[in-house]
């Protein structure tokens, strides 16, 4: 590997050819302020605040966007600097509707603590946004959008296309009417947006944030009249840590129900009890699938491959992308929907409550589960299934909000009644999980075996690789199973939507064949869902992946079918996997969409 | 804009998302201006995100993203322009035609629009009227010209009616 020797405030570097003047810079300890450069994103260079200068050459250099070259002598904080990007800064917030104490990203703003940093002088610019017209979008069950507090950086924009494959944003006119657009400016709610909240999370100023609901929330848990549940997602209690002081990768899960517990929550409930459910529900319905192709000749191609549908980006993707595979999208609502389906009737029932006093809350590492909540077909119960969903950062802002010092909170476990989980449902929270869960379950239901992974650990499935693929040979089945006997199970796992799309694009045209596939919409999956602690890079995914494994070995149930509290759902309520009663509360069915 | 008629614009200059540009200049060349629909063909048959074809569009002044009359009138607003008298140039088009800088005739014939430079400061006033350039304007002129523009729309609308009828 060629490397390139040169100097950054006089401290000799030597970096791989092909490094940026930033990479090098950071791999120095040498900070440079960086607004439109994101990790996980191109270089864009559009917004100057990373200027250096470099000796002999009269312009000052974007160091994000310029590679290192050998010799190079750079100077990272000069006057010249040091002016330049406070004018810039100056010129963004001249932009920029800076009415810091009333914004919900106020203390979470790079632009704000660039300007904490920069600007010690009353800036003299006129302030713009007053004399211009702007619109914020509150359209979106999940996302706002306001265009008075868009510095046009285009991450979210980068992220939409290059993450996610969707292009719902994009930078539309030029100069001073230059903007982040939809398709003819529609509302985001009416466009191809998924609500996967990737652009939040990556959106440097309050343009665009989560649509809270703490206030509903408050309402509920300070209403005496109301019974108030709470579920947690898989994923929330290995990144809330971040949001309140504990290292990126720290287990929260016993203090993060103590917080619950503490804000006044009637009962604190986990939605991995429902992922268990789920893993019940799917690998029965995926073996129903095989055995319909195998044994009977149906139509294999709107059965098979089987896709995953706890993503709810992935389920608007796929319905405004390829809306000729719903068929192909398990029926299984995701967990969130079934905790909320069952905690109005099954729940209900069994605390003798009255479903319509109970208040159905659940904490997701998402902000497209603010939509799922919302949509028409989510109210089996006869009630909306789930009132509302906080993302980790909404649950984090209400524990700071209510003065809990939650690091010296004591350790607690969550309440009974769908408040049991296994380890494979923990691993729902991490790309792979959901794959590794039904594998779990579905093998031993086959062969009556464990499947053949030392520790239950289905490497193949695991780590970041933007597809992975695994094949497994399923062999000694069970009588009823035989049709199975010998069948290379082929299966795929994609996180992110632009990996999603690159699986579908090959099983559409033929190149592919899978029998399974688990679509996550985010990056690494839900861990680093849009909803999660800000901010977000492959390093940080892997703690949260890491913590996530972690939490499934310390489990003493690894496997779904063997959770007691779901056993016991089934015998008492449900009766059986893909039976009248599960599909009339736990399945679901999709909608086509147009494709802008 | 008919679709075949897109179609046969795509088809001839690739269907490629490199090829997005003159395709949008093919369609107002024919049309004026582009439409949603057009826009929703064009992304749908260069498999690209329609809000691209939106924010490419709408970066260029003379990809016009709402309907256009047959002629498009673009007179320069530059700071030569105004110190050799578009004003009253601007006061003379807005007199005989009725309308105000980004208004469209109501029978569709003219539209009239500000540019900030078409190329021809040392002929000040100058105007455009689709692809053609009209320079040393004053108000006789340009009124002048526009009765031309008129007689033959006039001519046409005959032409065309006597066909239909």
């Amino acid at each position: 590997m060629k490397t390139v020797r040169l100097t950054i405030d006089k401290k000799v570097v030597e970096v791989q050819a092909g490094k940026t003047i930033l990479d090098a810079a950071r791999i120095a300890g040498i900070h440079i302020p960086t607004l439109c450069h994101h990790p996980d994103l191109c270089v864009a260079g559009n917004c100057r605040v990373c200027v250096v200068e470099q000796v002999g050459v009269r312009t000052l250099q974007a160091s994000c966007a310029v590679p290192v070259a050998d010799g190079m002598e750079i100077i990272t904080n000069s006057a010249k600097v040091q002016q330049a990007r406070r004018h810039i800064l100056e010129l963004l917030l001249s932009e920029h509707r800076s009415d810091c104490v009333n914004c919900y990203k106020n203390n979470h703003c790079e632009l704000q603590d660039l300007a904490a940093k920069y600007i010690f002088t009353p800036v003299t610019l006129i302030p713009l946004p007053a004399l211009q017209h702007y619109t914020i979008d509150s359209s979106s069950p999940s996302i706002i959008k306001d265009d008075s507090k868009c510095i046009r950086c285009q991450r979210c924009v980068r992220t939409c296309t290059q993450l996610q494959h969707v292009t719902a944003l994009t930078v539309s006119h030029k100069g001073h009417e230059q903007k982040i657009s939809t398709f003819m400016d529609k509302l985001l709610n009416d466009v191809v947006c998924t609500n996967c909240g990737q652009c939040v999370n990556r959106c440097p100023t309050g343009a665009l944030t989560e649509r809270n609901y703490i206030q509903e929330v408050w309402d509920a848990l300070l209403d005496p009249n109301t019974h108030v549940v709470v579920q947690t997602a898989p994923a929330v209690r290995v990144a809330l840590g971040e949001e309140l002081g504990f290292d990126v990768g720290e287990r929260v899960t016993g203090k993060m129900v103590s917080a619950l517990k503490t804000l006044g929550f009637d009962s604190v409930l986990d939605t991995d009890f429902t992922a268990d459910l789920t893993i019940m529900e799917e690998g029965t319905e995926l073996l129903t699938r095989l055995k319909a192709v195998l044994t009977e000749k149906a139509d294999a191609g709107t059965l098979l491959p089987m896709t995953t549908s706890c993503s709810p980006g992935w389920i608007k993707f796929i319905e405004h992308k390829f809306p000729d595979y719903l068929t192909n999208v398990s029926s299984c609502k995701s967990p969130q929907q079934m905790f909320g389906a069952l905690a109005k009737t099954y729940y209900a029932r069994k605390r003798k409550l009255n479903p319509a006093k109970i208040v159905s809350v659940s904490i997701m590492p998402c902000t497209a589960k603010k939509y799922e909540a919302d949509r028409p077909e989510m109210r089996s119960s006869g009630f909306k299934d789930v009132d509302y969903v906080l993302t980790t950062r909404e649950l984090a802002r209400m524990i700071k909000m209510a003065g809990i010092d939650f690091m010296s909170l004591p350790d607690q476990e969550h309440d009974s009644l769908m408040g049991e989980s296994s380890g494979a449902a923990v691993i729902f929270g991490a790309t792979g999980g959901v794959m590794e869960a039904a594998l779990r379950t579905a093998y031993e239901l086959v062969t009556g075996r464990e499947v053949p992974f030392a520790n239950l650990d289905i490497k193949p499935v695991r780590g970041m690789e933007g597809v992975r693929e695994a094949n497994i040979t399923i062999e000694g089945c069970l009588p009823e199973w035989s049709f199975l006997e010998g069948v290379e199970l082929k299966l795929a796992v994609a996180h992110g939507l632009t990996n999603a799309w690159e699986v579908m694009q090959a099983v559409k045209q033929g190149k592919a064949e899978f029998h399974f596939i688990e679509v996550m919409a985010c990056p690494g999956g839900c861990l680093g869902g849009g909803g999660q602690p800000i901010p977000t890079n492959s390093e940080i995914r892997l703690k949260r992946a890491q913590a996530i494994y972690e939490e499934d070995a310390g489990k003493h149930i690894r496997k779904s079918h063997e959770n007691p509290e779901v056993l016991a759902l089934y015998k008492d309520f449900l009766e059986a996997p893909m039976s009248h009663k599960s599909h009339e509360l736990l399945h679901t069915y999709y909608i086509e969409r147009h494709c802008n | 804009m008919e679709k075949t008629v897109l179609e046969e614009i795509i088809y001839r200059q690739g269907a490629q998302r490199d090829r997005l540009l003159p395709i949008l200049q093919d369609v107002v060349e024919q049309q004026n201006f582009l439409t949603e629909g057009d826009m929703l063909h064009i992304a749908n048959l260069l498999q690209m995100s329609a809000a691209e074809v939106y924010g490419t569009a709408s970066f260029y002044s003379f990809l016009p993203l709402n309907r256009k009359g047959k002629y498009m009138i673009r007179l320069c607003k530059s700071i030569i322009a105004k110190m050799k008298g578009s004003d009253q140039v601007l006061a003379a088009i807005t007199d005989q035609l009725g309308i105000k800088p980004g208004e469209t005739t109501a029978d569709g014939v003219f539209s009239l629009e500000l540019v900030n430079d078409i190329g021809w400061s040392d002929r000040e006033p100058a105007m455009l009227i689709n692809d053609k350039v009209f320079t040393d304007l004053d108000p006789v002129k340009v009124t002048h010209i526009l009765t031309n523009y008129l007689k033959q729309a006039s001519t046409q609308a005959f032409v065309t009616n006597l066909s239909t009828n």
